[in-house]
């Protein structure tokens, strides 16, 4: 008996903003395999002009994100032999939350017009700080975000109501969260979370951290801490004792504030 | 095809490369109040930078405070086999504790010593623990970092952009650059007064790499059709720990900073074969050394099982491991199945920087061609033929702010837009859609497989006469192929042309390589030459410079390499690097009053 090479069907989606399908295409399957890999078997062997985006194919970059079989992933991280094993056809996707420009190539530049809006970090003293370890430990695990924007596609506030105009996304309440926490900030910018950032629209569902490459814990660690923050800054209790209660004012905050973000 | 209507933008300093040369350099032009824009092949922040993991080497002495800009300078240059341009090392060495501090002056935050100053960890071939880093993704810091500065200064910068062609004027000097947008295929015209290249090296030759696939050296090609010179092109640095298994991973990179966190070695014979190559340094030995002690490990039979050798941090503990390594803990058991805290791992020789490329002035970045400005590893000279680890990150800093700076000063003093004739924007204009015309051409990534495949076989670690000729020859016969690389489909996002421009540059760059190893007869850090096992001190005194000529190709000559003045030729009579003297010295001291 010969040993056949093994092969596998992959459905890649194929178009643009106009129209598109998805497509099977076979692929041959190699020990370790992981998605992206699939998908230049294609581009080598099929489709030349199948669109995906990627750099570094090793989990550091964050350009190759995805969705496989619905669920935002990196393509480079997502290994083929678990769903090999299972007998799940493999689909992949465009991220949804961002306008398709080719194939699995989606327009992401809205999040870098958000960046552009934060308080640059603004050092209270001139470098080198004097830091202790256990200073930084939560703002190193901020820092550890690669920009894949998968929390951005999984968020519901930007994925199913689109809401872009009033809330910047769970990857800048973590940009602001770090810079927030950082002990040599002089900048303040709880005003900027609850108003322009809109942070009072993440209703807390954790949906981001599930989908987090790097594990950051951007709900629990990140976005209610700034929850808390801008909470104890603008609904303290001795005022709502005075009749302004912070259901009144998170309406009143949402109406005015329905800034532009774009 | 629609043709698109042409754009013509301008600006004072045009910057090619959006890594952590080109993002630092376009902050320094930026703060002399030049017009700055940045094109960048990929996303904003996706640059290979991001991937470097180890550190920045800087001589701060925060946890040795023997340690000194000298001692760093000895290290470099030592580990470089003194065909450095000693100037760029002394500038480096010099400067880098600033540009770290700048660093964190501008939001990145290192890990800390016990005492609140930023850590340094220990690395092969430094006299001293010496690199700043995060855990191990300090590329990552530092890329971030000076993302977000670019972002809050006024700066225009072009994602996924490909530049083509470089202009100069009629008098020679930098005009602009041509490009396209990938998105929409778009093409955009530059017009420059000064020109900066900060694309990277171009690992992306090879098929075993750590390399993104960006790593293509664009800014080396686009200087060499230019009429640039280049240097030292045959230094290739093999990084001694690559993944090697599954073949999905093959090339990725393990830090260097598992063995500075204390990992050990192993052949099949469980032997430390590193106390054998070199007793002193052992593990920590120089990148060069390393490799080569794997790769001979493996020739005779003692490798891994997949043809490597047995990295080993166990004994460190997992706590320790997951604390210092979280990357490559997490890059283990997702991509290999393995648990590097209760397993050994396979690991082996990958290509990972150039140390060669374009020729500059030490100070500025200056090369041959007036307001072309070069930084980072797409220029030579800092690293001669071996680079040690950390100075590379360091050297975007350093050589980036510099480039930057003297861009910007050039562009001043440049009044008038210069001028750029209609017809080579036209001739390039046609140029670059043509691959839409060529019927039953070649795959370019075909080509480019067929160029990694004979690259890898022949202008290995291990290089001599014979594998050089055969390299070659084969080189030759790929040729047709490459001009006839055609593309089919839309002009929009299409990977399959756009290969095609990394293809050509690569070409090149690949045809210097192989003329410079052929060039240099001896052994020589990286380069290793089977049938010259020597290092020979006339060839330590030149660097071999390349240019390309309309007409008459690829041409090489050995340019001598200018004598240190005495006050650091000195350095190197002596029996060790100048720190460690004067700890010696000091121990002695202390002994005595005992």
């Amino acid at each position: 008996m010969t040993a056949l090479k093994e092969t596998t069907t992959i459905y890649v989606y194929r178009g643009d903003a106009s129209s598109g399908q998805e497509q099977p295409y076979s692929v041959e399957v190699s020990p370790g395999m992981v998605v992206l890999d699939a998908i230049h078997y294609i581009q080598a062997h099929h489709a030349r002009d199948l669109a995906v985006r990627w750099n570094c194919k090793a989990a550091h970059c964050g350009s190759c994100s995805a969705e496989i079989n619905g669920r935002p992933k990196l393509l480079c991280k997502t290994r083929i032999d678990q769903y090999l094993a299972s007998g799940v056809p493999i689909h992949v996707r465009p991220m949804k939350t961002f306008p398709l420009i080719r194939d699995l190539v989606t327009d992401v530049s809205w999040n870098y017009r958000v960046a552009k809006k934060i308080a640059p970090f603004e050092p209270a003293e001139p470098a080198p700080f004097t830091l202790f370890q256990r200073d930084v430990d939560r703002i190193q695990e901020f820092r550890r975000c690669i920009e894949c924007f998968l929390c951005q596609d999984i968020c519901h506030v930007l994925r199913d109501h689109h809401d872009q105009n009033v809330y910047m996304g769970p990857r800048f309440m973590t940009k602001l969260a770090e810079l927030e926490m950082h002990p040599m900030d002089a900048s303040d910018r709880i005003a900027f979370t609850t108003q322009q950032a809109g942070i009072g629209w993440c209703n807390v569902t954790h949906c981001c951290s599930d989908v987090c490459p790097e594990g950051i814990q951007i709900t629990g660690n990140a976005i209610i801490p700034l929850k808390e923050r801008a909470a104890d800054r603008n609904w303290d209790p001795l005022r709502r004792l005075f009749g302004h209660g912070p259901s009144a004012h998170v309406a009143e905050h949402k109406s005015k504030d329905r800034q532009k973000i774009d | 095809m629609a043709t698109l209507s042409l754009e013509t933008l301008h600006y004072d300093v045009v910057i090619i490369g959006a890594g952590g040369a080109g993002l630092r350099a376009a902050v320094a032009a930026a703060e002399q109040r030049s017009k700055v824009a940045v094109l960048s092949k990929s996303l904003l922040g996706k640059a290979h930078t991001v991937m470097a993991e180890g550190g920045i080497a800087a001589a701060l002495g925060n946890l040795d405070p023997y340690d000194s800009w000298d001692t760093h300078f000895y290290d470099t240059m030592v580990s470089g086999h003194f065909i450095n341009n000693y100037q760029m090392v002394e500038i480096y060495t010099k400067e880098a504790p600033a540009r770290i501090f700048e660093l964190e002056n501008w939001g990145a935050v290192f890990d800390r010593t016990e005492d609140g100053k930023i850590l340094q960890r220990p690395f092969g071939a430094h006299s001293f623990r010496r690199l700043a880093h995060v855990g191990d993704r300090t590329g990552k810091e530092l890329i971030r970092t000076l993302q977000y500065k670019v972002l809050s200064l006024d700066v225009d910068i072009f994602q996924e952009v490909t530049s083509t062609r470089l202009f100069v004027d009629d008098e020679g000097r930098i005009a602009g650059v041509f490009a396209y947008r990938r998105d929409d295929g778009q093409p955009l015209v530059f017009r420059a007064k000064s020109l900066i290249l900060a694309t990277g090296g171009w690992g992306r030759m090879y098929r075993v790499t750590s390399n993104s696939w960006e790593s293509t050296g664009d800014g080396c090609a686009l200087a060499l059709w230019l009429g640039a010179e280049v240097q030292d092109m045959e230094m290739i640095q093999f990084h001694p720990t690559g993944m090697v298994w599954p073949p999905g991973v093959r090339g990725i990179l393990v830090t260097e900073g598992v063995r500075g966190e204390g990992g050990l070695l192993f052949n099949s014979e469980n032997e430390r074969f590193m106390l054998r190559y070199d007793p002193v340094r052992q593990e920590l030995s120089s990148r060069d050394v390393v490799s080569r002690s794997i790769f001979k490990e493996v020739a005779l039979g003692r490798g891994s099982p997949h043809g490597g050798a047995w990295l080993d941090i166990r004994h460190r503990g997992a706590q320790y491991v997951k604390q210092k390594l979280p990357g490559m803990y997490d890059q283990f058991l997702k991509l290999a199945d393995v648990d590097i805290t209760r397993e050994r791992f396979e690991v082996g020789p990958t290509v990972h920087y150039t140390m060669g490329g374009i020729r500059v002035q030490a100070a500025t970045g200056a090369t041959n061609i007036e307001g072309l400005y070069a930084a980072g590893e797409t220029a030579a000279g800092l690293h001669g033929a071996n680079r040690l680890g950390g100075n590379s990150l360091g050297d975007l800093l350093v050589f980036g702010r510099r480039a930057g700076m003297a861009a910007a000063e050039y562009a001043k003093a440049r009044a008038k837009w210069p001028q750029l004739a209609k017809n080579q924007i036209e001739a390039e204009r046609k140029r670059i859609v043509q691959p839409f015309t060529i019927e039953s051409g070649t795959n370019p990534f075909m080509v480019q497989e067929t160029l990694q495949a004979l690259m890898t076989a022949h202008v290995g670690i291990m290089r001599s006469k014979q594998s050089l000729t055969t390299a070659m020859e084969q080189f030759q016969a790929l040729r047709a192929d490459v001009e006839r690389m055609a593309a089919s489909g839309p002009i929009h996002f299409n990977p399959g042309w756009n290969t095609i421009f990394d293809v050509q540059s690569l070409i090149i760059l690949a045809e210097s390589v192989i003329q410079g190893a052929i060039a240099r007869e001896e052994s020589r850090g990286a380069q290793w030459r089977v049938d010259f096992p020597e290092e020979l001190a006339d060839l330590g005194r030149v660097n071999f410079v390349q240019r390309l000529s309309p007409g008459k190709g690829l041409s090489i000559e050995a340019r001598p390499i200018p004598a240190m003045p005495e006050s650091l030729a000195r350095l190197f009579r002596a029996s060790a690097a100048p720190g460690v003297l004067r700890a010696r010295e000091e121990q002695r001291h202390l002994a005595k009053e005992e």
